[in-house]
């Protein structure tokens, strides 16, 4: 049964969601409807918004897609006895990984892929994939080694030691690797407009161009709402977990 | 190739920037650890405070770095303010969160055995608390670091300089040498820092439990 202070937390999230969502209409209305001049009101429409989001939330999603399914099951097999001795090397090496900036592996994408979307989603899943690769790794590390003898003393394959032991009780670190590399994806995916890819921080760079304040706010406004309920929408999961 | 050709020719421009990356990454630091340190000092002497502060730090953190940038940019301009602000604001996350937590996992026994020595509260703050959390405060430092690191690049869209520049001024003139350049530059430098802060606080905490 679910208790009740999680049936709060859920109504809470959503609340959250809502509210983020309201303020985001708002802005886009207040934009829209009361443009600062002329020039504002050609480049900024309801139909350019929903298509910069819509970009925006598809890179995302892809990039976080393509981290999700490289860096678990990468996590998995480099948690194996065949590859465990190397887990602290590898963590390690994430570690160096993980302090290379994002601007610069999408930069370093571009010097070697040129410009477009798809440079943008890989190097955004490359960087994305690394806190969800550590948090793999060191969760599956973390499980008390003496859980896994019982399990295999009590005759569970070792298929099932995975499936049944460890990755239910490595679940929370990996949600919440998942949940750094959504939230990095949001903020780097702004970066993308510089490289071509599209999403709203097209709208930020248009508003710098053209020195439009309006602009601008409502490109840096968005994304930020957008991370705040991504935020909220973890928040929700990680309820539904606890069922 | 590209790159080489662009490194021979402009090294002195790289060197320029590079020190300017430096310099607004260093300034911007050194403001973040010392407001880092006091707010979350500040803040374990009292918990819904403590609650607020962390929870409108967290906030920060999941502004995107580009768009809290360019809010910045109508209130105080473009440059090496703006740059510095944003700097400041977007490392408090990390420093506050581990003082704060460094602090309040000290053994309450040391503080109550510090108490029944009959130290002060102020002795008890500066010869007890703050030197045990010093591991976890060095731990923050290292995280701010790399990441101010990184979020200094996205400074040079505002006009704040360093290489930054070398980036999006590549991009616009799709000069691959430049934007490698300042690419590689940038990793380099955030891979050393994160390097060498993680041995001294190897060291540190090999200080403190030998």
């Amino acid at each position: 049964m679910r208790a009740n202070s999680d049936d709060a937390g859920y109504a809470v999230s959503l609340c959250r969601i809502v509210l983020l969502a309201v303020i985001g209409i708002l802005l886009c209305v207040a934009v829209v409807e009361h443009p600062q001049d002329r020039l504002v009101a050609q480049l900024v429409s309801y139909h350019r918004v929903l298509v910069l989001l819509g970009q925006h939330l598809s890179i995302v999603a892809s990039a976080s897609a393509l981290a999700i399914l490289t860096a678990v099951p990468a996590g998995v097999l480099l948690t194996r006895p065949r590859f465990r001795a190397w887990t602290p090397r590898l963590i390690g090496l994430a570690r160096i990984g993980q302090a290379v900036p994002g601007l610069a592996v999408i930069a370093l994408s571009v010097g070697l892929l040129g410009v477009g979307t798809m440079t943008a989603i890989l190097a955004m899943g490359l960087c994305s994939l690394l806190p969800i690769l550590n948090n793999t790794l060191t969760g599956i590390n973390a499980v008390d080694p003496a859980l896994l003898a019982a399990a295999h003393g009590m005759g569970v394959a070792p298929r099932h030691v995975l499936t049944r032991v460890e990755l239910p009780l490595a679940l929370a670190m990996i949600m919440a690797g998942i949940r750094s590399a959504v939230t990095i994806n949001i903020g780097a995916a702004v970066l993308a407009a510089f490289v071509g890819g599209g999403g709203l921080g097209e709208l930020i760079i248009t508003g710098n161009t053209i020195s439009r304040v309006q602009v601008m706010v409502l490109g840096a406004a968005l994304p930020m709402l957008m991370a705040l309920a991504a935020d909220a929408v973890f928040d929700m999961i990680d309820h539904g977990m606890k069922l | 190739m590209d790159l080489v050709g662009f490194l021979a020719s402009r090294w002195q421009a790289i060197l320029q920037l590079t020190a300017e990356h430096l310099v607004i990454v260093v300034t911007a630091m050194a403001i973040s650890v010392i407001l880092g340190v006091v707010i979350g000092i500040a803040i374990t002497f009292n918990r819904a405070a403590a609650r607020i502060v962390l929870k409108f730090a967290n906030l920060m953190m999941t502004i995107p770095s580009l768009a809290l940038f360019a809010l910045l940019i109508p209130v105080l301009g473009l440059g090496k303010a703006s740059a510095i602000v944003g700097l400041v604001a977007y490392t408090q996350l990390p420093l506050i969160r581990t003082v704060y937590a460094g602090i309040m996992t000290i053994d309450s026994t040391i503080i109550v055995a510090a108490r029944g020595m009959g130290l002060s509260d102020r002795t008890i703050l500066f010869k007890i608390k703050v030197p045990l959390a010093l591991p976890a405060v060095m731990a923050g430092i290292r995280t701010a670091a790399v990441m101010g690191i990184g979020i200094g690049a996205i400074a040079g869209y505002i006009g704040a300089g360093g290489l930054g520049v070398f980036i999006f001024q590549g991009i616009n003139r799709t000069s691959d040498g430049m934007v490698l350049t300042g690419a590689i530059i940038l990793s380099l430098i955030a891979i050393l820092t994160d390097q060498v802060l993680g041995q001294v606080l190897g060291r540190v905490q090999r200080r403190f439990d030998p």
